[in-house]
């Protein structure tokens, strides 16, 4: 495309989203003048290639598109986090293999013919099920992400950290999860009047448990079997885990094995020393559940490093634990200006969404960011918003704008702006 | 109408009615009250749940040393990880410390901590006399419970904790 016609919609270059979509790159091509025949093959055209195989696998090339900061907390071999690489990822859905994993101490080696799951409590019958019998129940799946409320605690740090993308943001995941609604399996119980909350427990070795408001548990709650078309992996729950679509990942307890209706929350375990948000009086906020609006930009991010100047994709996720995302802006002069990314085709419910960008990047020095609205109106704050009068023992439920900035040479690194 | 209702009504649709609206598979097995006994580890913070046995700071002591001391520390102070004392008014401070003792506003959850998960390498070791028992030691450690205070089932949901009225509810079902 002739750049006189090219359309800026925003400072620094930002071009008209539509751009990629219109195909509008395609000048780029160059016609070949003199026909060669058709005698050249690679290498790899002269022979048949590999035979078939009962498992996929990724493309050798690819081997260092792998879960990153892989660490247990001192003196432990299972209490910690792995964190999803979306600097390398693209869409909505994280390979099962990539899912981030936060456990608190390892994952159970579980024997699916001997696993139940048993719901009791507050209860007409107390019932047990399992897998073969939960199998014969009436599945639903959505696409949804799942993000732990400690993503993005990394941006806390007084000074930008200087590492990829994911070791800040890779505590957020895209899956289809199937499974039996929590809803039918609580109809078969008989849930009494006073209920209020339901309280899940995992049958890891530390127990995890957490108290749920029933009214989540009866709306959109899964006992969550298959995870991207196949049963769970281990590191996400199998052969059964809770899942509440976009509330605060710890909450989606792995490996299920009871749930208790209880008439209030039992303040279990991390409930309350962990999972909740100190506020600068001193005071803490309880059962803050939802994840709020967030979106962050995967390419051009820490380590990816730009080319010549010239036009860019700029590409990125963002996601609401209140419903669907209606806008995500892209700026690329630091938030001087402003101007709509392009949805991908999949704006789907307290899942990731896909957002894409054109940039004719001039070489010069420059701050690219996102910033996400939802359904709700709800808008994404700057860090420096996020930050006024918080505490800072309050370490949950970050979704500040992150900000990137594209270096002359190229290179791109973390930046508060 | 319930996702399940929902679902039964449209397969009741495209199967001509071979799955019943108001029909639910009920596939689950009966569990009789010693099997729920077992599994059930849910403790209220009004104390529902706690098991019989009780214990006091002195032999909490001894079993501190013997399963905790090589992991949180001399007396709980912190060691490979996490302190379980001080931080006592630090809070609405710039350098809050939350710990069981300055944060944490119910007593049972400590007990709860314990027998779910801890010594983090063996939990299910402890008995429910050692669970009260270190219990009470950590709650003494924080200058909560007497040295020779009894912890029992009914004993220790009445201890208050510096932070019980700390918690404001983000959420009410
Ligand atoms: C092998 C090391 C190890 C041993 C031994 C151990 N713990 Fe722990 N403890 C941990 C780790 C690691 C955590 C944090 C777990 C997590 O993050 O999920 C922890 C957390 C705790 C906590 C919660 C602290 C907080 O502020 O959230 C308590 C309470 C606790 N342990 C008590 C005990 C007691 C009592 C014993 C002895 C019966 C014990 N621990 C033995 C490693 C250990």
């Amino acid at each position: 495309m002739d750049d006189d016609t090219t359309e800026v919609v925003a400072g620094n270059g930002l071009l008209d989203r539509r751009l990629f979509l219109r195909g509008g790159l395609a000048g780029g091509t160059v016609l070949l003048t003199a026909k060669a025949g058709g005698v050249e093959r690679e290498d790899w055209m002269k022979a048949p290639g590999a035979p078939m195989d009962e498992i996929g696998e990724p493309s050798p090339h690819e081997s260092h598109v792998k879960r990153t900061s892989v660490r247990s907390s001192p003196g432990t071999t299972g209490t910690g986090v792995s964190f999803t690489p979306h600097e390398h990822l693209d869409g909505i859905i994280t390979p099962s293999r990539l899912h981030f994993e936060r456990h608190h101490s390892g994952v159970p080696d579980i024997d699916p013919g001997r696993h139940r799951l048993i719901i009791h409590g507050l209860v007409e019958r107390p019932l047990s099920f399992d897998l073969n019998a939960l199998g014969r129940y009436p599945t639903v799946s959505g696409i949804n992400f799942l993000e732990c409320s400690g993503n993005s605690g990394a941006a806390l740090a007084p000074n930008p950290v200087q590492a990829p993308l994911s070791a800040v943001h890779g505590l957020v995941a895209g899956s289809e999860w199937g499974g039996v609604p929590l809803s039918i399996l609580l109809d078969e119980v008989g849930v009494k009047a006073e209920a209020k909350w339901i309280i899940a427990d995992g049958a890891d070795s530390p127990m995890m448990s957490r108290s749920v408001p029933l009214d989540k548990a009866m709306d959109d709650a899964l006992v969550a079997l298959y995870q991207n078309g196949e049963r769970l992996r281990p590191s996400n729950g199998y052969p059964m885990r809770l899942f509440l679509p976009g509330w605060e990942g710890n909450m989606s307890v792995k490996w299920l094995r009871t749930i208790k209706v209880t008439d209030q929350p039992a303040m279990t375990k991390d409930e309350t020393s962990k999972y909740s948000d100190l506020q600068k009086d001193g005071s803490a906020k309880l059962f803050s559940f939802p994840m709020g609006v967030k979106s962050v930009i995967t390419s051009p991010s820490h380590g990816l490093t730009l080319g010549p100047a010239g036009i860019y994709q700029i590409s990125g996720i963002a996601w609401s634990g209140a419903g669907k995302i209606a806008r995500v802006e892209i700026s690329v002069d630091g938030g001087s200006s402003w101007a709509d990314a392009a949805l991908d085709q999949h704006v789907l419910s307290k899942s990731l969404t896909r957002f894409r960008s054109a940039w004719r990047w001039n070489g010069a020095k420059s701050i690219i960011m996102s910033r996400a609205t939802d359904e709700q109106g709800s808008v994404q704050p700057s860090r420096e918003q996020l930050l006024t009068n918080r505490s800072p023992g309050f370490f949950y439920h970050y979704n500040g704008i992150q900000a990137w900035q594209v270096a002359e040479n190229g290179e791109v690194t973390n930046v508060y702006v | 109408m319930s996702t399940f209702r929902w679902i039964a009504t449209c397969l009741a649709v495209a199967l001509g009615g071979l799955v019943m609206a108001e029909e639910s598979p009920m596939l689950g097995e009966p569990v009789d009250a010693d099997t729920l006994a077992r599994v059930d580890f849910t403790i209220l913070p009004n104390g529902d749940g706690l098991p019989a046995g009780s214990g006091t700071a002195i032999r909490g002591a001894a079993v501190y040393q013997q399963h905790c001391i090589a992991c949180h520390g001399e007396e709980a102070s912190g060691g490979v990880n996490d302190a379980l004392v001080g931080g006592h008014g630090s809070l609405a401070t710039d350098s809050p410390k939350k710990t069981v003792g300055s944060y944490w506003p119910y007593a049972t959850t400590v007990f709860d901590y314990i027998r779910r998960a801890m010594p983090l390498q063996e939990p299910g070791r402890l008995s429910s006399d050692e669970i009260y028992a270190v219990t009470a030691y950590i709650l003494h450690l924080n200058g909560i419970v007497e040295q020779d205070a009894e912890l029992d089932a009914e004993s220790l949901p009445l201890v208050k904790m510096p932070n019980r009225d700390g918690f404001v509810w983000d959420y009410s079902p």
